[in-house]
């Protein structure tokens, strides 16, 4: 079973789909416009607070459009206390946790913490994008990977737009120095900022990122993390390694 | 001099004057990439079908990550939202309509 469902998400994932959910016509829209895209999963970001409802209302969307839905929420702690009580009550719920490190010590502990999936830093403020070498090493270790959203490319402009692109550059180059996993996805907030996974993985040559490399932050590494985060969830899952495979009386007498 | 041909798709709630696409088009490589990466380009309309939205553009062969990766950043043309699809990208406008021809027939 989890074979089959894994195997439904084969292609490319956009991971960061932020509509708002409040608007159901637009979440609708989101999606649909996703799947004619040419996607096979999306990760939509629900509140922290109503979760349950909001993902069992969109995966009926997602499957209506013929999309894998993937739950994700966006952790904004303030503080490392915050962000690992917050991961306490989230990690057993979503199957993707992103944390937009808002301070050094946010991105550090992030970083090194094995339930958190996608580091992620503002698109606007550069002074708070703590993707360096040390960042880096945590991450590769944990298994954390980078996201780089590509809507702030499409409305930016000028200064701002330069500022991020340079920054997104020197970042792919240290992610790919220490093998931190890069994703790309969206960050779209509505309709027009989508495009198709292949006009993406074009628009990645601005931060130098081969064409290759850019296709597989589209599809092999969020594959990678849904796959590992679904086996995870799994009821079955006791341990990396250790599963049950029979409970009660499936198990044969003596 | 090797060329480009690439097939893109307009979407847009109007139907866009064949000059606005190709204005879009142009001051989003003039943004990106400046005159000097401009002028590089060789960026001609080769055809436009404003009723289906899709148009055909051919650029130099050296220039065609810069050109693909413009197209994406176009949000408006004229002064209405619009988006500008990747469909295809061919060595010859033969081989475009040829691959163009068969992807509708798929989608059929």
């Amino acid at each position: 079973m989890q074979r089959v469902r894994d195997a439904a998400v084969k292609g490319f994932i956009d991971l960061h789909l932020c509509p708002n959910l409040k608007d159901q016509d637009e979440t609708r829209l989101m999606i649909e416009k996703s799947a004619e895209l040419g996607y096979k999963a999306v990760g939509v970001t629900l509140s922290q607070k109503f979760f349950r409802s909001e993902a069992e209302k969109i995966k009926k969307i997602c499957s209506e459009a013929g999309l894998d839905f993937i739950s994700r929420i966006d952790l904004k702690p303030a503080n490392t206390t915050e962000l690992l009580k917050s991961l306490r009550l989230l990690r057993r719920e979503v199957e993707i946790i992103s944390v937009k490190c808002g301070s050094k010590s946010v991105a550090r502990q992030a970083a090194k913490d094995h339930r958190v999936d996608i580091l992620s830093f503002s698109p606007l403020d550069m002074r708070k994008r703590f993707f360096d070498s040390a960042e880096a090493e945590l991450a590769s270790k944990a298994l954390a990977s980078l996201e780089f959203d590509l809507a702030p490319l499409l409305y930016l402009r000028g200064y701002r737009r330069i500022r991020l692109l340079s920054k997104i550059r020197e970042e792919a180059l240290i992610a790919k120095k220490y093998d931190v996993p890069i994703v790309l996805s969206s960050g779209a907030n509505n309709v027009s900022l989508l495009r198709k996974p292949e006009d993406y993985a074009a628009l990645s040559y601005l931060f130098g990122l081969d064409l290759n490399d850019a296709k597989k932050a589209l599809s092999e590494n969020p594959l990678k993390i849904i796959e590992r985060n679904r086996r995870k969830l799994n009821p079955n899952f006791v341990a990396p390694g250790v599963y049950i495979i029979r409970r009660g009386k499936d198990c044969p007498d003596g | 001099m090797r060329r480009r041909y690439i097939a893109v798709k307009i979407d847009s709630d109007q139907t866009a004057k064949k000059e606005d696409v190709y204005i879009a088009i142009w001051n989003s490589i003039l943004r990106l990439f400046g005159e000097y990466g401009a002028s590089w380009t060789d960026l001609r309309l080769i055809e436009y079908d404003p009723e289906n939205g899709r148009a055909v553009l051919r650029c130099s062969h050296e220039a065609l990550p810069l050109v693909k990766a413009s197209i994406p950043c176009v949000t408006q043309i004229g002064d209405r939202a619009a988006v500008i699809h990747i469909q295809l990208v061919s060595g010859t406008l033969k081989s475009l309509r040829k691959k163009l021809i068969s992807m509708q027939k798929d989608q059929c």
